[in-house]
């Protein structure tokens, strides 16, 4: 037996399931008794934006961690595509590989580092490919991050409070940025996040986690790029704040 | 403030100031005739008996006998120290099996071994060897387990979400994690490989630095005790520097060893 074993992929049914890019049916967690996910059902659409909302302890990070198989014993149906990454909240990049060689990290195509050249010139990194992990800034660290999950070519994009621990401006700027990534290579995108206005910004659909299940789930048809300005992003962010428990 | 510019000496040059007024004073005291010659010789003879010990071709074959044991010693100690951590800190099987008589032989001080590493290898290298390679064992092994064990969780995940296998989460991400507490290990096991060399050299060794002083004891050449002392610490601090180089070189990565 292996210790390593609990961060390993767990073998979940990787089978592209017809038509959606992820399905989850009647899906529980609980751990030690305490239930964090119950009977949730979930599908998100290839292609599509989602924004994952909740408090603090709703169980939004677990179903993240489910869908990317990080976690170990979901109770339910999961179906999603084997072509599927996370980017986290740290970056995560490896300190003692160079920043193309963290993108090329378990790539198994021809040529990864002509990829990850291309990859980190679409964040705007083309400057820093040897550059050491721990020389570069927040916001250059988290952009190689994303240059790595994209080279992937993921049909299914797990952000997990991406930009929560970046400053206001370079936040604004990744937000841009991954708006544009996705454009170009369209993976359905599963955004956890506690702000609403990123939440507005960026998706298609916004859910609200609460006690396990998906208390809420509206359509973010606004036209792009979005400005907070607009009358329908001021009357959905009232609504999902009040979904939250904060009245605006 | 012009008294502080009066004392304006570069920090390199203050700082050598006390060791050579002892040594000064030393040699002050030892020419006249304060001290005796048997309990401590004038540097200036301890310089010259040095030099003397060159010459004559005394020096560099105990030099080089001694720094082989070290050597010859450490390497094997770091090969079982480095074998029993991986297989420790990698598997579950592996802790259980080595672990816990690890962790029993480490609390027993291994310089007293000697009187039984003769018995049962003899006078010769093999019980050098063996006492040099145990004491360098535990601090390779240990400083490698626990930095195994230390490597970071939310790395190890991500490698996962990358696709590595088992294998190369291994050698991508958990051993260069535990490089710099290996590095560690080694810094100490060379230590304590010298303590092991001074002990084990002062039994019946027929060749060596140690045995050099050892016979300069029984001729009460006090000089030439002097002279063994200083090359154990020029070597000390020669192997010392060379694991230093060698962490500059593997960690170049790291913000300390970063230039800039």
């Amino acid at each position: 037996m292996n210790m390593l074993t609990d961060v390993l992929p767990v073998a979940a049914e990787q089978n592209e399931s017809a038509g959606a890019a992820v399905e989850v049916r009647s899906l529980s967690r609980e751990f030690g008794g305490n239930a964090v996910l119950r009977d949730l059902d979930l599908r998100i659409q290839p292609g599509e934006f989602v924004a994952l909302l909740g408090r603090s302890g709703s169980g939004k990070s677990t179903l993240l961690r489910t869908l990317a198989g990080l976690d170990a014993a979901p109770a339910g149906t999961v179906l999603v595509p084997a072509a599927r990454t996370v980017v986290f909240q740290e970056p995560r990049l490896l300190p003692w590989k160079r920043v193309w060689r963290n993108v090329t990290l378990g790539l198994r195509t021809a040529d990864p580092k002509g990829r990850a050249e291309a990859a980190l010139a679409e964040v705007g990194l083309s400057h820093r490919l040897n550059a050491w992990p721990l020389t570069l800034s927040g916001g250059e660290a988290q952009r190689a991050a994303l240059a790595r999950a994209l080279v992937r070519e993921p049909k299914l994009l797990l952000l997990d409070e991406p930009f929560a621990a970046l400053d206001a401006l370079t936040r604004l700027k990744m937000q841009a940025l991954v708006t544009d990534l996705w454009r170009v290579h369209s993976p359905a995108v599963l955004l956890v996040t506690h702000d609403v206005d990123e939440a507005l910004m960026l998706a298609d659909r916004a859910l609200v986690l609460e006690h396990g299940k998906i208390a809420l789930d509206v359509q973010v048809t606004m036209k792009r790029p979005r400005q907070p300005d607009f009358s329908e992003f001021g009357e959905l962010r009232r609504l999902l704040l009040a979904a939250l428990g904060v009245q605006g | 403030m012009s008294r502080g510019r009066v004392w304006r000496v570069p920090r390199g040059v203050r700082r050598c100031i006390a060791p050579v007024a002892l040594v000064a004073v030393w040699q002050a005291a030892a020419s006249a005739g304060w001290t005796s010659p048997q309990t401590m010789p004038a540097p200036s003879l301890i310089v010259s008996s040095f030099w003397n010990l060159i010459v004559t071709g005394q020096m560099w074959p105990n030099l080089l006998t001694s720094l082989a044991r070290v050597l010859v010693g450490l390497a094997a100690g770091v090969a079982v120290g480095t074998a029993l951590a991986l297989w420790s800190g990698l598997t579950r099987l592996g802790e259980d099996v080595v672990d816990p008589p690890v962790q029993m032989a480490r609390t027993l001080p291994h310089l007293a071994l000697i009187p039984l590493m003769i018995l049962w290898f003899g006078i010769g290298e093999t019980p050098k060897i063996v006492i040099i390679a145990l004491g360098a064992t535990f601090p390779i092994y240990l400083n490698l387990f626990s930095a195994i064990r230390g490597a970071d969780r939310k790395l190890q995940e991500a490698g996962v979400v990358l696709g590595l296998t088992r294998r190369e989460t291994v050698w991508h991400v958990v051993l260069p994690a535990a490089l710099p507490g290996f590095l560690v290990g080694l810094r100490q096991a060379l230590g304590i490989a010298w303590i092991s060399l001074v002990v084990a050299e002062q039994i019946n060794a027929s060749s060596g630095i140690g045995y050099l002083v050892m016979n300069a004891r029984d001729f009460l050449q006090t000089d030439v005790i002097f002279d063994g002392l200083l090359v154990y610490a020029a070597l000390g601090l020669a192997t010392d520097r060379l694991v230093r180089l060698l962490e500059i070189r593997l960690l170049a990565w790291r913000p300390a060893t970063l230039p800039g």
